[in-house]
Formats: structure tokens, sequence, C-alpha cells
């Protein structure tokens, strides 16, 4: 969020090519600051917005005198701003028999406001602002089980103002009491600047205040989020599905699971309130629809799914398929994954698209989305409730399949750098730990163990590699790992060659052969021969040796290292 | 911190919270000289003071302020 002096700064940008909006602030403190924060703000969200501010402590005057400049501006929104403090005063000039009463009381005066304002400005929508919360500790901790309270009667003016706002489509809440739960009194009040201006709100907290008033006209000109895309790996559960299997994905009691868990039970609900969930996953489909068909862990179900995309192509071209599958905007998407990179080709291709910036810890993923507050709405209607069924459809991705995506600027934007080494002590336990987890990019499936490695290692009869690859977003750490084992002298067999899947498309195949060639040309060698051994896992790379180049020949691939052209690759060496 | 050197901080925060990269303050400086040191501005001065050098004025303070001189004195006495 910017701050209060960013946003003032916005005032004297140009307006003039933004739709105008016009809104009214009466408030029975000094509402100076917020009408910057609103009109600062309002540049944002490319909307030329324009303030009435009421004079200080009009709110009265202002609705009930049908000749105030309230009505004669006629406003299509009317911010009506109270403060906490000006209740608390008015409660103690308030009968001590009566109390108990005060906040019914209370309602109708609000309620009187809000009618009359309606009666004549019919089309208007009342923003009313609720009421944060003041502890006088008169009754101390007991405040709450004590009707003649201030805090009892304070808490059961908001959520009679709340009761309220259900009955009423023009009435609309400012939630301050949400914002004080949030950062909490001290942030949300300057007691001397109270003191000295009659300025309740804090400049810390006006630009949320402004935040809210400004989503509702958003949200109001038809703006709203109507779809999540979902990436699966890591982001809807723990783990990698096609290298770990249906069963050990991390979900409820597993590992991390209860994070996974909580966040899909979250997308869950959204999924009832009309928000339509889509996948844009990099795996085989059968594989990834395995978790949602077969572990009884996972909330989410197939048919909460509207449109489902697992395939190995970019995100960009895929998201841009569901766009057009369902037909709405892409500044009413949100796309969720764990990896920097996914999101950055996302954004870079798609503009419109909001790409939050996931924390990295899974545990944080539902505070943080929490906070971006990405579904606003003026009211859930029924149309809402029924979007998902009536967009629930069989996807058949590949007719719709064109690529809009320039991959190799992209790749070359990621200032990829990968080091080659063989094995040794320090990437002993990581090469071992991938040859276990390694189930779909790995040709023939032989499994390490230490010992394994480190006999590999010292045997002169092997040329073992082991790749990095970090790129402008982090590392990826060790993610392949090759094992040459010399036939002859002249020809050299891959015993192994496992990879991450999480760095697939990224020229990574074409970069490690570029590197084993060169090695084995310097010894003299003339061929290099592959094998592809199928195992229930490793479907994605039937073609590995095919894509490469390489020639079959009995069962065997086969590839002449002198007759070898240089692959492309956006990969440098370390 | 001295006088000079807070002085040298808060002109800072007075280009910023003014938006004026021309504002040039010293200590007899008063509201009446720099355009734009209206009421509203200064509450928001007070702010980015009391943020900037972690201290909370007296309500008295903040009215009661003849000059820079006096709001310097002030973040000093914290």
């Amino acid at each position: 969020m910017k701050t209060f002096n960013e946003i003032k700064r916005n005032i004297k940008k140009d307006y003039s090519s933004f739709a105008k909006e016009d809104i009214a602030i009466l408030s029975n403190s000094a509402s100076q600051l917020l009408n910057i924060g609103i009109r600062g703000l309002s540049f944002d969200y490319n909307i030329d917005l324009n303030i009435y501010e009421a004079d200080y402590n009009q709110v009265e005057y202002e609705v009930f005198n049908e000749g105030s400049e309230l009505y004669t501006k006629s406003p299509k929104y009317i911010l009506i701003y109270l403060s906490t403090n000006k209740l608390l005063d008015k409660f103690y000039s308030y009968p001590l028999n009566e109390r108990h009463a005060f906040a019914v009381k209370y309602l109708t005066y609000i309620e009187d406001l809000v009618s009359t304002i309606h009666l004549k400005l019919t089309n208007s929508i009342i923003l009313f602002c609720n009421f944060p919360e003041i502890d006088d500790s008169i009754y101390g901790n007991q405040a709450g089980k004590t009707e003649n309270s201030f805090l009892y009667q304070c808490r059961k003016i908001n959520y009679l103002l709340s009761e309220k706002s259900v009955q009423l489509n023009h009435l609309l809440l400012i939630d301050l009491v949400g914002l004080q739960n949030r950062f909490g009194i001290g942030q949300l009040f300057n007691n001397n600047i109270y003191i000295t201006t009659d300025i309740v709100l804090s400049t810390d907290v006006l630009p949320y205040v402004s935040e809210i008033v400004l989503n509702i006209i958003k949200v109001r000109n038809g703006s709203v989020t109507k779809c999540v895309v979902l990436d699966l790996d890591n982001t809807v559960w723990g783990g990698i599905i096609g290298d770990d299997g249906y069963e050990n994905i991390e979900i409820g009691t597993l590992g991390i699971g209860k994070a996974f868990t909580e966040f899909q039970k979250w997308l869950k609900e959204l999924k009832n309130r009309g928000i339509i969930l889509a996948v844009c996953s990099k795996n085989n489909e059968d594989v990834a629809k395995e978790a949602f068909l077969r572990n009884t862990e996972m909330v989410l179900k197939l048919d909460d799914i509207s449109v489902f995309v697992a395939n190995w192509d970019n995100k960009a071209d895929n998201i841009r398929s569901i766009q057009f599958i369902l037909n709405i905007g892409f500044n009413s998407m949100v796309f969720l994954d764990d990896n920097p990179v996914e999101r950055q080709i996302v954004k870079e291709n798609i503009p419109d698209i909001i790409v939050p910036e996931l924390p990295e810890d899974p545990a944080y993923y539902l505070q943080y989305l929490y906070s971006l507050n990405l579904f606003d709405t003026t009211g859930v209607t029924n149309e809402d409730i029924k979007r998902t069924e009536s967009y629930q459809k069989e996807l058949h991705i590949s007719t719709l399949k064109k690529s809009f995506v320039d991959e190799s600027d992209f790749l070359s934007s990621l200032e990829m750098v990968s080091l080659v080494e063989s094995f040794n002590k320090n990437n002993l336990a990581r090469v071992v730990q991938l040859s276990q987890r390694s189930n779909q990019f790995n040709v023939r499936t032989i499994r390490y163990t230490d010992n394994d490695v480190l006999q590999l290692a010292s045997s002169s009869d092997f040329s073992n590699y082991s790749f990095t690859l970090n790129d402008k977003f982090g590392e990826n750490g060790l993610i392949c790992v090759v094992s040459l084992k010399s036939v002859s002298k002249s020809e050299y067999f891959i015993e192994n060659w496992f990879m991450s899947c999480r760095v697939l498309k990224r020229t990574m195949e074409n970069f490690v052969l570029n590197t084993i060639i060169a090695d084995i040309n310097k010894m003299g060698c003339l061929t290099l021969v592959g094998e592809y051994i199928p195992t229930a896992k490793n479907n994605l790379v039937i073609d590995h040796y095919k894509n490469l180049g390489f020639s079959e020949d009995n069962g065997r691939w086969v590839l002449s290292v002198s007759d070898y052209t240089i692959r492309e690759t956006y990969i440098n060496k370390l | 911190m001295n006088k000079e050197e807070i002085l040298k901080i808060v002109n800072e925060i007075f280009v910023d919270v003014l938006d004026n990269p021309n504002v040039v303050i010293d200590l007899i400086t008063t509201a009446n000289d720099v355009e734009d040191w209206d009421s509203l501005n200064h509450i928001q001065l007070v702010v980015a003071i009391e943020k900037r050098f972690n201290v909370r004025f007296k309500s008295n303070e903040i009215r009661n302020w003849e000059n820079v001189n006096e709001m310097i004195e002030s973040i000093l006495s914290k």
C-alpha cells in the first residue's frame, strides 16, 4: 500500500482522461485528510473522483435540509463518517437508566439519516463507516457482559448497522472495525493529532480507508474478480505429484499439509461464493487429476474446477485458452503460483491479470491473500453462486493451442546460469535425493544410494555430471544429473539422466547435451548412446532422445558426436 | 545529534511532505515563510517528524511552535 504522502502526490497529476465519479463526504470530525486520501488514490484507479466535502460537523444540516448542497450536487456516492469519540460523548450525556437501550436508539438516528437521503437521492449509494471500538474501561474486563457499558453498546451498534445494511441495497459499510482489528487502535488513531485538530483517523490508516471506498466504486463499475487460476504442485498441495505420487503429496496430516488443507478450504469457499476455479499446471493431465480423484484428503474435488489445464506448454498461452473458454476479461482473473518464474512469464505476457507474489512459506499464503482483498463485492447474487456450474464443461485444449509468447526473449531475460560439476562431497546428498525423487524426467530410473554415488565418483569407467540452475529470481539448486559409461574408446552410454521438472522448457536439456558432447569429443568419442526404459511415471521423456536429435537403432538411441551441431540454449556455464 | 544535523533532516522531511524540492528552512523559519505550510500540511509534518525521530510530541508542543527552532528544541528534549 502506498503511503499517504505518496497518494497525496497524485493530486497534482492529470485526471482528465479518466471517467468521472462524484462522492460527498459528511463527517462530524475534520475530514480534510480523508478527502485528500480518496481523491489522491482515485488516480490509481483511473477514476476522476470529484469530492464534495461538507463543512465540519454539518451532517444533519446536509441531510435534513432539502436545500442543502448535498441535494443540489446529488452525488452517486455519499460517505458518512461519524467518529466513535463523538459517539462516546453522546453516550456519556445519555440518561444512566436508559443506556442499555442506547444502541437501538442510535440506530434509529442512523436509519433516519439513511432513509432521508435515499428518499431524495434514490440512486445514490450510502457508504457508512462503522465504529472502531473504544474501551473506556469503566466496567473493566466485564464491559462485554455489561449492557450499560459503552463497549457493549458500541459493539451492538456495529452489529445492528451490519444487519441494517443486509436489508438495504443502497447502504454499504466501510469496515473501520476491520481495520482496527488489523492495525490496532494505536495505528488507527493519534491522540495528539486528534486533540489538536479533531482529525480522528491517522495518516497511516487513511490509505486503507480510501482503498475500501475506491474498491466499492470499482466493483460498482463492474470490475470484479471472477476466476482464480491455480497452479497445483506446491501451490494447492505440497510436493510434486508426478514424482511423489498422488498418495504422497502434502495435504491433510502429511508434512505441512495443514497449510494446503486450509488454503483449499478457502478456495472452496470462494467457489461456493461464485468465483470460478481453474487449474493451470505443468503436469500430465491424468497424473494431476489423480490427486483430485484418489487422494481422500483433498478438499477440492474435480467438480469444483471449471477448467482443468495440465500440460507442459507455457502458462501464459494456457491462461489465454482458459480466458477464451470462460469469455471473461483478464482483469477479472487472479493467477496463483508458487514459482516466481511462472508468475513472471504470465505477468509479462498478460499485463491485465492479477498475479499475487505468494510468500515462500505456504503457511503464509492465506494471511497474505486475505490482506489483498481480491474478491470485493457490493453484494452477492444468486447468479454469482451458480456461475461455476454454468461454466463447468469439458475442455479440449488442443484445439485452441496457439502460442502468443515469445519464449526466447523471456528465456534470455531470465539470465540463467548453471554450475557443472562431477559428483563430490558437497553435492552427494542432493544427487542421491534427486535420484530417489525424480520419477517423471528419469530416462532409466536407476536409483542411487550414498555408496553408489561414491563408487561412481571414484570409477574410471564413468563420467558424472551434476547441474545447478540459477536465474534472476533465485536458485533452483542442483536439478539435473547425468552419468556416462565409457563402453569403448569411441562409444559412451548414458547410464543415467534425470532432472527436476521444475526446470522443464528452460533449454536445460540442450545445455546438458552441449556440455557432454564437448567433453567426450575431446576424449575422442565418436558415438553417444542413450536408452529409454518406460515406467508408470516417466512417459514425459518417451521422446527425450528423439527430440535431441538421436536416431533409433534397435531400441537404442544413437548420436554421432562429430556431426553434432550445438543446440540452442539460454543457459550460461558458471 | 546536534541542531544542524536535525535541521538538515527536518528540511528533507519538508521537501518530501510539501512535495517541493526547493524548500529551504532555517531555525527562524515560520509557517508564514513557507508556501504550503498550512495547518493540514503541519499535521503531516508532525507525523513524519515523529516517525523519523521516533518521538511523540505533546499536544501543546504541536499547537505552540513559533518557528523551526522550537520544533527542533522539542525533538532534542525527547
